[in-house]
């Protein structure tokens, strides 16, 4: 008896699993595209950065040093540089960024005459090439022959060397991200045109303030667009490399000739990012195992941020629902 | 569905060890020459840039074409050496690849990125030793191998403007230097510099340490390659000296001097100019000047040592441009008879010196007749002849540790570090460690 019912199932279950791995393999045949993009573009990249980071690679040569790279992080002065660095970028430089966008939202949507010039005054220089941009900063700001320094100084008003004194270096980038401020703008604008009229005119009758409206209307209406230009503001930050790298390359006049060598984060290292170390040691100094080592901490600071950022919009789809 | 991990992880690191550009295994055949008189096309990576060089390079390149009609070379110019390491890396390098810095040839040679040039030398019977001046050999090999070929020589001395030098002779020592540096610098009414006799700081386009660290003899590393430098009172001299001088000028006005110049490769550089009366260059500014400011009236001296080394005055630094083919390069026959040719024919050689006014890099091409020799010309091939004249010798670090000690200048220079003993230390720290990061055991 029990060999019959064996048999009975033994005859059955084959059928099943072929039946199952049949479905399987049409569901792994569907999701084809996306397993081969995500196993080619990200898993396979990331189980490499792992392994390099674990190597003394020069990209050509591979050796196994166990921690050695992940040891060296721990005493690498100039990478804890750029890591405080980064972050003064993004406590001081995202909000500023947030508020001035946020700023020059609420006046252009609030002029009742020439907006449309405003509004593209504000918005053209985010359109302007990054390294257009910070080259003519540069100029502008330069003490010998820029303007800025020319017209300050013959009312009387000393200037700083923008981008030649450490402790001015970070605020003249900062400027340069206030100035190119229109893509926050446009986001806020479309935030703040779809604040609902009647609450204003609700408010208005009850006696409130316009800081009150700003307050208690405006800011928690348009929060979620706040709250997301406020972390990819981060995400971006974590990832700032071309003003940096063009303003210091450009600021300490370094010369492109044999002897001469230039390194990001002039001056005193104080524009240096986390991401310029991370290109320098490794397409610059070629030590690409360490560099792995630097990519693989941006990537997990950068997913925490990432991660915040899809957490708050589950709790505004919440609320809203 | 763990079968499909392990053989997605094992293919993972198959691909990763296939990705990383291997070893080569086996030394190539090589013909002294091309064996084949096919036309051949090579891809030939330069760094020159400038007009008077191009144009001298170009005429070289037909020398060739007539040497070797078969080959045609094709010239690309501006590279750089991280664009030759990359193309390499991406496996389509150019045949032949010429670097303007002897920085990376620890690199080039420890990699494999360039190939090595003793099989070819072998089989062309070239003897290296006797062909090239002995300080060459330091800085065209790296543990024994040598993977680039030196294609003329640079050296660096002191140019001075005649009619701001109002009559004063050139500086030998320091000292002097800073003396005469204060007399012929020329202030307006603000305190603003019109007319710097000197300008001391290290981000001066030529002042790099490589370069001036030679005025007082000081030492880069030790023979195991760790830092030299914190150890080494020499530098505590030098930029002690150049402190002081940028001290004197105010290290804002210097800057704000230094910023109001033009590109140091155009006719805008502050010496053609007129803007300072001395500055540390190398030979080529000659032609340079011939060039761009053929009305200047200067002259050319050996940079000045420390007031307490006057049996070194004549010395001076030496590197050079450095030419090889790198691995992987599609014809290497035809790219090794290119290099032999510009880094070997006396005629090549000294027609390119002759027209950019490099020193030549052999012997031979030194003591030719042909060699065009006028006075200021002449400090420099002295100064490559003088026996302690010095290079850098190849490090697997060398732009790093450069980089290093620069910054740390840098912050010396301007005030921001007022302790330069515990400076130099953290140079010596920050180099030992990197050297422990990409070359210890």
């Amino acid at each position: 008896m029990a060999t019959a019912t064996l048999g009975r199932r033994g005859k059955a279950a084959p059928f099943r699993t072929r039946e199952r791995r049949r479905a399987n393999l049409r569901a792994l045949l569907y999701l084809s595209p996306w397993i081969v993009g995500f196993g080619v573009f990200f898993a396979y990249p990331l189980i490499s950065t792992v392994y390099f980071s674990f190597q003394r690679y020069d990209m050509f040569t591979l050796e196994p040093v166990g921690l050695l790279n992940w040891k060296y992080f721990l005493r690498d002065d100039a990478a804890w540089t750029s890591i405080k660095n980064t972050l003064w970028l993004v406590v001081v430089m995202v909000p500023l960024r947030v508020v001035f966008g946020l700023g020059v939202a609420q006046l252009v949507t609030k002029l009742k005459a020439g907006a449309g010039v405003f509004r593209t005054i504000f918005y053209l220089p985010s359109l302007v090439p990054l390294v257009a941009g910070t080259l003519g900063f540069v100029y502008l700001l330069n003490p010998g022959t820029g303007p800025v320094q020319a017209i300050l100084g013959a009312v009387g008003i000393p200037s700083p060397d923008w981008f030649g004194d450490p402790a001015w270096s970070k605020w003249g980038l900062t400027l340069l991200a206030l100035w190119s401020v229109g893509d926050l703008m446009v986001i806020f604008m479309a935030a703040l045109l779809d604040v609902p009229k009647q609450l204003y005119e609700a408010a208005a009758l009850d006696g409130a303030s316009a800081w009150q409206q700003f307050t208690r209307i405006t800011l928690p209406v348009i929060r979620p667009v706040v709250m997301f230009s406020a972390v990819t503001g981060v995400i971006q930050t974590l990832q700032y490399f071309t003003q940096a790298m063009v303003a210091a390359r450009v600021a300490s006049g370094a010369t492109d000739s044999a002897g001469s060598v230039f390194t990001p984060g002039y001056p005193d290292g104080s524009t240096l990012t986390f991401p310029e170390w991370l290109f320098q040691e490794g397409f610059r100094d070629f030590a690409m195992g360490y560099a792995c080592v630097l990519a693989l901490i941006l990537f997990a600071v950068s997913m925490i941020f990432t991660l915040i950022l899809l957490r708050q919009f589950r709790g505004f789809s919440e609320e809203e629902a | 569905m763990k079968r499909l991990l392990v053989l997605s992880a094992t293919a993972g690191l198959f691909l990763m060890t296939a990705c990383t550009a291997g070893t080569e295994t086996s030394a190539p055949k090589i013909d002294a020459s091309s064996t084949s008189h096919e036309p051949v096309t090579i891809e030939f990576w330069h760094g020159f840039s400038a007009d008077n060089e191009l144009k001298a390079f170009q005429d070289t390149l037909e020398g060739f074409k007539k040497q070797y009609p078969w080959i045609t070379v094709n010239a690309t110019k501006a590279v750089q050496d991280d664009q030759i390491i990359q193309s390499v890396r991406g496996g389509n390098p150019p045949d032949v690849a010429l670097s303007f810095t002897t920085d990376s040839v620890a690199q080039f040679c420890k990699a494999n990125i360039f190939q090595d040039l003793n099989p070819y030398l072998t089989a062309s019977k070239i003897n290296a030793s006797t062909l090239f001046p002995k300080v060459i050999d330091e800085y065209t090999q790296y543990a024994g191998k040598r993977c680039v070929m030196p294609m003329l020589a640079d050296t660096y001395g002191l140019y001075y403007n005649k009619k701001l030098m109002k009559g004063n002779e050139p500086p030998k020592t320091l000292s002097e230097l800073a003396d005469l540096a204060k007399k012929l610098t020329v202030k307006d009414s603000k305190g603003d510099i019109k007319v710097a006799g000197f300008v001391p700081t290290s981000q001066m386009y030529e002042n790099a340490p490589i370069h001036t660290g030679v005025m007082v003899g000081a030492k880069w590393t030790n023979p195991d390659g760790t830092s030299a430098i914190g150890a080494d009172p020499q530098w505590k001299t030098l930029l002690t000296w150049q402190k002081d001088l940028t001290d004197w000028y105010g290290y804002d006005k210097i800057e704000k001097f230094r910023k109001s110049f033009g590109d140091e490769w155009s006719a805008d550089n502050p010496f053609n100019k007129g803007q300072v009366a001395m500055a540390v260059d190398g030979e080529w500014r000659n032609a340079m000047l011939a060039a761009d400011a053929p009305d200047l009236d200067y002259g050319t001296a050996p940079m000045p040592v420390a007031d307490d080394q006057a049996q070194r005055y004549g010395a001076g630094f030496i590197a050079g441009t450095v030419i090889g083919i790198p691995r992987g390069a599609k014809n290497p026959e035809a790219a090794w008879d290119l290099v032999k040719y510009l880094t070997t024919d006396t005629n090549a050689l000294v027609t390119l010196s002759n027209a950019i006014r490099n020193v030549p890099s052999t012997l031979p091409a030194l003591q030719s007749p042909d060699l065009k020799k006028d006075t200021n010309f002449q400090t420099f091939l002295d100064i490559f002849a003088n026996p302690n004249s010095t290079t850098l010798p190849a490090h697997i670090n060398s732009a790093f540790n450069q980089q290093t000690l620069q910054e740390a200048q840098i912050k010396w220079e301007s005030g921001r570090a007022p302790d330069l003993n515990a400076l130099l230390a953290g140079v010596d720290k920050t180099i030992n460690e990197k050297l422990k990061l990409t070359a210890g055991d």
